[in-house]
């Protein structure tokens, strides 16, 4: 803001007390503003560190092993003698997951949007929004022990050959969890939506469901598609729910009933152990996260880029 | 909608007869029917997700509550599952959060406060802005990784309470700064006018005014994000938490002159989440009761912290009225 408030003043004669004592304030006024400066600045520089670190060990691991095998072995053995080091394995379970998630989360995150910024009441709406606000709170490793001790078993009473460890359960709870924040991003996507619009449906004689379904759901597509990509980011990023319910062998498969580890669990597993700073196995955590964080950026960035474009329409 | 579609396709070549007013009003309440399933479809499907919540709170109540006594939370972990208990969890979960909180809170406020008060539109601000958006979907994990290269192992802080609660600090700042901003768009222009007519600066304009207003949402941001960074497990046992701490960290408040040490920061710990999954990847399953239990008080303390937000932001938001 270019706010000049002290122009007048200066042209009135005042004491010269009042004048060092304008003075001083308008020196702390600056400093304040480059204190406060160097904070915004600061989450500049985190990014980078992420990318500097990531990088430099990368680089590391990218000369012993080479990209292409690294992209194209279907093998993930780097604590055995006959080493492996084939991201592939790691990918697909990863991938898997994410896909059961958001098979559970996009309808329901989309029907739950379209309910609360359509349909429901607003009594309705303020007491259901905490809730499902704490639906998003609580820990994924609570989320986790719910998979592995609660829906495994469950599923095991329908599918008795269902090993202990496997895709499917953390996939379910993890989708139930990414409900909340598909839908509220696609909410206000959809509050977004100018009220004329759902007017003039209304004026034609469409009921709710034909003004949601054919005027605010493809109005508002672009921020709906939006919280799909970053639901989407979020569910490659999740480590707790699958380190602890999806076991912790690589495995080569699209199966969701066989046990599988992402690249989020093969971090949580190798940090585990003890790895010695420098070694090969240290390294490779760094490769995969790497692998992770350029996934997640590509999504998020889609994400941001569409998010954006629903505020500039209007 | 399909068939209606149909009839309406149908329609010009029998304009001169028009469709009968039974099929009208049978075609209107098959609409209102449909309206009806879906609005019926949407409540069944968050009664589903409020439901998970119950069935996952009332599996931990049975697993848990059990094991849930005095003991429990004075107990240092143990090999035999009746005798483990939280004790070091829970102080390294205090001891943690100090730290997080005390990084986190002045800079995603300041960082805040430039962004929406201070900053004038050009490229800087534009990088800045998309870098705090992008840094708020970047996994936890990874904030883990850059924790363990540079943290613990070129700034040397160890697998310390300083590292951890410094790493969970950078997972929330975005989400501080987001409230922050969020919380300080709400006061209105005139506002800020009638203090800058009034001959202020910038800046007592934002400390006497701005701030003040804005305290009850920004607080309700910086408690949600607390209570993510509590919750977050991931990050720390890539520093390499431990999970059998049988001892506690030196007190930070008491013993000589000056009464205040700092020798906490440097010693290893445990947290909550770290002990609960410890328990859970164990074999033996008498110590998955330690762990729902475990997990009942890192929820109960999640769900206060949550609660108080939510209680803090309905309450400001009431009486707040411009």
């Amino acid at each position: 803001m270019a706010h000049e408030p002290l122009t007048v003043m200066a042209q009135l004669s005042v004491s010269a007390t009042t004048k060092a004592h304008l003075a001083k304030r308008q020196r702390v006024d600056r400093w304040v503003r480059r204190i406060l400066f160097l904070a915004a600045a600061l989450s500049v520089l985190v990014t980078v560190a992420i990318v500097y670190i990531l990088l430099s060990e990368s680089i590391q691991f990218f000369r012993q092993v080479p990209l292409l095998s690294f992209l194209t072995d279907r093998q993930w053995t780097p604590l055995f003698s006959d080493a492996h080091f084939g991201i592939l394995p790691l990918l697909s379970a990863t991938l898997v997951v994410a896909a059961i998630a958001l098979l559970v989360a996009v309808p329901g995150g989309t029907l739950v949007a379209i309910y609360l910024s359509e349909f429901a009441p607003v009594k309705v709406r303020d007491t259901t929004k905490p809730v499902l606000e704490l639906l998003g709170a609580i820990p994924t490793v609570v989320y986790g022990y719910f998979a592995l001790l609660f829906v495994t078993p469950l599923l095991q009473k329908l599918m008795p050959e269902l090993p202990g460890f496997n895709l499917l359960a953390p996939g379910l709870v993890m989708g139930v969890m990414i409900i909340p924040y598909i839908s509220s991003i696609s909410e206000d996507a959809m509050r977004a939506v100018p009220r004329q619009l759902r007017e003039a449906s209304y004026a034609m004689g469409a009921t709710r469901l034909q003004t949601a379904s054919r005027v605010v759901f493809p109005t508002a597509f672009s921020g709906i598609a939006a919280a799909y990509i970053l639901g989407m980011s979020r569910a490659i990023g999740e480590t707790m729910v699958v380190a602890i319910a999806a076991g912790l062998q690589p495995n080569f498969t699209m199966n969701p009933l066989e046990p599988a580890a992402t690249m989020t669990a093969y971090i949580v597993q190798v940090s585990m152990g003890d790895v010695p700073h420098g070694s090969i196995a240290y390294q490779t955590i760094f490769a995969v996260g790497l692998t992770l964080f350029s996934i997640t950026l590509l999504f998020n960035a889609l994400g941001l880029l569409l998010r954006k474009r629903i505020r500039e329409v209007y | 909608m399909a068939r209606l579609r149909a009839r309406s396709r149908r329609g010009p070549a029998q304009s001169h007869n028009p469709m009968p007013e039974a099929a009208i009003s049978e075609a209107l309440a098959r609409r209102k029917r449909r309206d009806g399933w879906f609005a019926l479809a949407g409540l069944l499907i968050m009664l589903a997700a409020v439901l998970t919540l119950v069935l996952l709170l009332a599996q931990l109540l049975v697993d848990g509550l059990p094991r849930l006594s005095l003991e429990f939370f004075v107990e240092f972990p143990s090999r035999f599952p009746q005798r483990a208990g939280i004790y070091s969890a829970w102080i390294g979960t205090l001891l943690v959060m100090l730290v997080t909180a005390f990084v986190a809170v002045p800079l995603g406020v300041a960082a805040g406060l430039y962004l929406e008060e201070y900053a004038r539109r050009n490229w800087l601000t534009d990088l800045i802005e998309i870098n705090v958006s992008n840094l708020a979907g970047v996994p936890s994990i990874i904030y883990g990784l850059l924790a363990l290269g540079l943290f613990v192992n070129r700034f040397s802080l160890g697998q310390s309470i300083a590292a951890a609660g410094l790493t969970l600090a950078l997972l929330i700042i975005p989400v501080v700064i987001v409230a922050t901003r969020e919380a300080i768009r709400a006061v209105p222009r005139n506002m800020r006018e009638a203090a800058y007519a009034m001959g202020t600066t910038q800046w007592q304009m934002v400390a006497h005014h701005v701030l003040p207003y804005s305290t009850g949402s920004i607080l309700t941001g910086i408690i949600i994000g607390l209570s993510r960074a509590i919750g977050e497990t991931a990050p720390v046992i890539t520093i390499g938490a431990l999970t059998f701490i049988a001892f506690l960290p030196e007190a930070p408040i008491g013993g000589e002159f000056p009464y205040i040490n700092f020798n906490w920061l440097d010693a290893p710990f445990t947290l909550l989440p770290i002990q609960i999954f410890n328990w859970l990847s164990r074999p033996q399953t008498e110590f998955h009761a330690n762990a729902a239990a475990a997990a009942l008080v890192l929820i109960a303390l999640t769900l206060c912290m949550n609660a108080t937000a939510i209680y803090l932001r309905y309450r400001y938001r009431r009486r707040v009225q411009w």
